[in-house]
C-alpha cells in the first residue's frame, strides 16, 4: 500500500481494484466490478463502453462526487475512497475540474461569476491572482467580451467553453469530462476538442467519457468498460490522432 | 467574511429570480411585524389614555357619589330626597381620622345665558379646594375663594368651552351669566383653561366632561337653589331632592386608601337599602385599567404569533418549492466543491434575507403608526365630520405610543421565525446526494 502511495504522486491518479453496487430494493445493480488502471499526468484518456456499463459511475468516482463500494482512487497522495462527504468537497474545490455534457452553469450568475464558483467554496477571498486568471480563462475560451453575460444569453458551445474555464480555475489534477460533446454538433464539437487538445499539450491531464469513434481517436490513449470490467487499454499512435483531426476538419459542413 | 457577504448578495440574485414570490413571501412577515407594533402601539395609548384619565382623579381619593336609586325604591307620589347628605359629610370628616380633607359637592343640569347666548351645561357647587383636587387651571382671574364660599357671594368660575361658547366676543370677566331656571345672576371672576376629561365614576360609563362647567360656592348653591331641582320636560316633570352629589375624600398617604374606603362604607351603610350611592376608589381602577391592558396585551401577542406563524409557514412553503425547483442547481454547487454546510447557509441566508426584509419594513410601517393614525384622523374629520364627532372620545384623542420593546420583540421573532421555517428547507437541499441532484431535471 504504500508503494501506490508513494507512486501516486508521480499520477495524475491511479484506480485500484474499484467497485461500486447500487443497492436498490429488488436488486443490487453492480456498476464497477473491479476496474484498476493508472493515469499519468498529461495524458489524454477516452473512456468508452455501451450504455450501461458504468462510464458515468466511474467517472463521478473520479471526480469525488461519489464513493466506491470498495477498492482505492489516489488523487495526489491521498485515498479519495475513505474520506468522508467534507473532505471529498473540499478537493472538489480544490483540485477537481468537471465538464458536464448539460454544461451545468448557474442561472442567476455571470459568466464571470460562474468560473469563479470552485474558488468561492474555497471559502477565501479571491486574491488579485486569482481574478486575473479568472478573466485571462474566459478570454482563453474566446469569451473575453461576454463576461457579464448569462447563461441564458450564450449558445450552447459558449456555455460549454464558460463550463470548460470553470474546470480550470482551480487548478485541478485532471478535467473530468463525461460526454461533453453530447449535445453539440459537429463544428462546435470540434471547437471544444480542439480546446482539450490545447490544454493537454499545455500539460492539463484530460479524461473524457464518450461515445464517439471520432472523438476517441483523437485523445492519447481509450479505455474501454463493459459490464462493469475494464474490456481493453490501448494507446492511439500519432498517426491516428493527426488522421482523426484532419477528417474533422474535411467533414466539417461549411457554412452557409 | 467573503463567504457570507457573498452568500448574502448570492441570496438576494436568487430572490431577484421570482421578484413576485419573494415579494408575496416578505409580506406575510411585514404584515405580523407591523401588527405587532400597531396593535401593541394602539392599546398602549389607549392603556396610558386610561390610566392618566384615572390619575387624574387622584391615587390618593376616595368618591362617594349619589346616583338616582332603582326606580322601584323610589315611591311612586312625590319626590323622595336621596343620595348623601351633609350630615352624612359632616361625620365622616368627624370620625374617619385618615381623611386629610373632604371636599362636598353639588351638580345639576342649567342652563346659562349671556345677552341672546344660551348654552346647556352644568352647575357645579364646591368649596375652593375643588379646583386643586379635581386639577383645574385658571386661563384667567381666580377660582372661588374661601371668602366668597362662606359671604354666600354670587362669584362663579367658566370652565373653558362656556367662556368660548357665551362670550366669543367680549371678556367673560366681570360680566353677568344669568340662570334661566331660577331667574339670577352669577359674577364671572375667573375662567379655566380647557381640561381632558377624567375616567368615569358613579354609575355612567361615560368619561366625566369638564367643559361645560360652571361652578359657584356650593353654599350659594344651597342658599339660592336648594336641594330640590326640577326640570321641566316636554312629555313630564321631572325632580329630584339631592343634598350632595358627590364627596371627594383625600387620605394622608396612598397606603391608606383600601382601609378607609372600607370605613367609609360601613359608615354609609343605610344607603345600601336604597342603593342610591356609589363608592368609586381611584386606585382600584387604575389596577383595574391595569389589568385590563395586561389581558389586551396578551390577547395581541397572540393574534401577532398566529399571524407570524402563518409568515413563517409561507416562508417554509416557499423554501420548500425553491428547493425542488433548484434541485439542479444544488447538484451543480455540490460538485464544484460547496459543503452541506454551504448548502444550508445559502437557503438559510434566503429565507433571512426574506424575514429581514419583512421584519425592517414591518418595523418602519410601525413606526408610522402614530401620524397614520393622525392622518386617517384628520381626513375622517374633514370628510365626515358630523359622523367622527358621534364617535367614542377613544377614537377622537387616540394617540398611540409605540411600545420599543415591540420592536425589538418584533423584529427578533421575525428573524426566528425566518430560521426556525428555513432550517427544515435548507436541510433537505443539502442532504441530497450531489449526482442526484444533478440528474434531476
Ligand atoms: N444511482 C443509481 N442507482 C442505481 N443504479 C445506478 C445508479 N447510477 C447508475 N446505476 C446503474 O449503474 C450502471 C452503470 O451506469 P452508468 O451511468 O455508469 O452507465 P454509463 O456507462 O455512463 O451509460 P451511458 O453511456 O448510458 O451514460 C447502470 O446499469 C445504471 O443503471
Ligand atoms: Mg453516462
Amino acid at each position: 500500500m504504500l508503494d501506490i502511495k508513494q507512486d501516486a504522486r508521480n499520477f495524475a491518479c491511479r484506480v485500484v481494484d474499484l467497485k461500486k453496487e447500487y443497492v436498490l430494493k429488488s436488486e443490487t445493480v453492480r456498476a464497477l466490478r473491479g476496474v484498476s488502471f493508472d493515469v499519468p499526468e498529461g495524458d489524454y484518456v477516452a473512456i468508452m463502453g455501451p450504455s450501461g456499463s458504468g462510464k458515468s459511475t466511474l467517472l463521478n468516482m473520479l471526480g469525488c462526487l461519489d464513493q466506491p463500494t470498495s477498492g482505492s482512487l489516489w488523487l495526489g497522495g491521498d485515498d479519495v475512497a475513505t474520506m468522508n462527504d467534507n473532505q471529498l468537497a473540499t478537493i472538489r474545490s480544490q483540485r477537481i475540474g468537471f465538464v458536464f455534457q448539460s454544461y451545468n452553469l448557474i442561472q442567476q450568475l455571470t459568466v464571470v461569476e460562474n468560473i469563479q464558483v470552485p474558488l468561492f467554496y474555497q471559502g477565501r477571498s479571491l486574491t488579485r491572482e486569482q481574478n486575473k486568471r479568472t478573466y485571462e480563462l474566459a478570454k482563453m475560451v474566446g469569451l473575453g467580451e461576454r463576461l457579464d453575460h448569462r447563461p441564458t444569453q450564450l449558445s450552447g458551445g459558449q456555455q460549454q467553453r464558460v463550463a470548460i474555464a470553470r474546470s480550470l480555475v482551480n487548478n485541478p489534477y485532471f478535467i473530468l469530462a463525461d460526454e461533453p460533446t453530447g449535445n453539440l454538433d459537429s463544428r462546435t464539437s470540434e471547437e471544444i476538442l480542439q480546446l482539450f487538445e490545447r490544454l493537454n499539450v499545455e500539460g492539463k491531464t484530460i479524461i473524457l467519457v464518450t461515445h464517439e469513434d471520432e472523438v476517441s481517436k483523437r485523445a492519447k490513449r481509450v479505455v474501454r468498460l463493459k459490464d462493469g470490467r475494464l474490456q481493453w487499454d490501448k494507446t492511439n499512435t500519432q498517426e491516428v490522432r493527426d488522421a482523426a483531426a484532419q477528417y474533422a476538419i474535411d467533414n466539417m459542413p461549411v457554412e452557409a | 467574511m467573503n463567504l457570507l457577504i457573498g452568500t448574502i448578495q448570492l441570496s438576494i440574485k436568487s430572490l431577484w429570480l421570482h421578484p413576485l414570490r419573494s415579494l408575496l413571501t416578505v409580506l406575510g412577515i411585514f404584515i405580523g411585524v407591523a401588527s405587532v407594533i400597531w396593535l401593541l402601539a394602539i392599546s398602549k395609548g389607549i392603556g396610558d389614555e386610561a390610566v392618566r384619565q384615572v390619575e387624574s382623579l387622584g391615587a390618593d381619593t376616595i368618591m362617594i357619589r349619589t346616583v338616582k336609586p332603582p326606580s322601584e325604591k323610589m315611591s311612586s307620589t312625590g319626590l323622595t330626597p336621596y343620595g348623601l347628605m351633609r350630615d352624612e359629610f359632616d361625620m365622616l370628616v368627624a370620625t374617619v381620622p385618615t381623611i386629610k380633607s373632604a371636599l362636598p359637592i353639588r351638580e345639576m343640569r342649567r342652563q346659562f345665558q349671556f345677552k341672546d347666548r344660551k348654552l346647556d351645561g352644568r352647575l357645579v357647587g364646591c368649596t375652593p379646594e375643588y379646583a386643586e383636587v379635581t386639577h383645574l387651571e385658571l386661563a384667567a382671574g381666580h377660582f372661588i375663594t374661601d371668602t366668597e364660599n362662606s359671604a354666600l357671594d354670587t362669584h362663579c368660575v367658566l370652565a373653558a368651552k362656556v367662556a368660548e361658547k357665551l362670550f366669543p366676543y367680549e371678556d367673560p370677566l366681570g360680566q353677568r351669566i344669568y340662570l334661566p331656571e331660577n331667574k339670577n345672576y352669577y359674577l364671572v371672576v375667573g375662567v379655566l383653561k380647557p381640561k381632558g376629561s377624567s375616567a368615569a365614576i358613579g354609575g355612567s360609563m361615560a368619561a366625566q366632561d369638564f367643559s361645560y362647567d360652571v361652578y359657584i360656592p356650593i353654599k350659594t348653591l344651597q342658599n339660592r337653589i336648594g336641594d330640590t331641582v326640577m326640570s321641566i320636560r316636554p312629555a313630564s316633570r321631572e325632580g329630584e331632592v339631592i343634598e350632595l352629589n358627590q364627596i371627594t375624600l383625600r387620605v394622608f398617604d396612598v397606603a391608606n386608601v383600601k382601609q378607609t374606603a372600607e370605613l367609609v362604607k360601613a359608615a354609609l351603610k343605610s344607603h345600601d337599602r336604597m342603593e342610591d350611592i356609589a363608592v368609586v376608589v381611584p386606585l382600584e381602577l387604575l389596577e383595574q385599567v391595569r389589568t385590563t391592558q395586561w389581558m389586551f396585551w396578551i390577547f395581541t401577542v397572540m393574534i401577532a404569533s398566529i399571524s407570524l406563524l402563518v409568515g413563517g409557514i409561507g416562508i417554509m412553503n416557499i423554501m420548500l418549492a425553491t428547493v425542488t425547483e433548484r434541485t439542479r442547481e444544488i447538484g451543480i454547487r455540490r460538485a464544484l466543491g460547496a459543503k452541506r454546510f454551504h448548502i444550508i447557509t445559502q437557503f438559510l441566508a434566503e429565507t433571512s434575507v426574506l424575514s429581514l426584509a419583512g421584519g425592517i419594513t414591518g418595523i418602519l410601517f410601525g413606526l408610522l403608526c402614530g401620524p397614520t393614525v393622525n392622518l386617517a384622523r384628520y381626513i375622517a374629520n374633514t370628510f365626515w365630520t358630523e359622523q367622527m364627532s358621534e364617535l367614542p372620545q377613544v377614537v377622537q384623542t387616540l394617540q398611540p405610543s409605540i411600545v420599543p420593546e415591540s420592536i425589538v420583540g418584533a423584529f427578533a421573532v421575525s428573524i426566528i421565525v425566518g430560521l426556525i421555517f428555513g432550517i427544515y428547507p435548507a436541510i433537505r437541499a443539502a442532504k441530497m446526494s450531489p449526482i442526484e441532484a444533478l440528474r434531476h431535471e
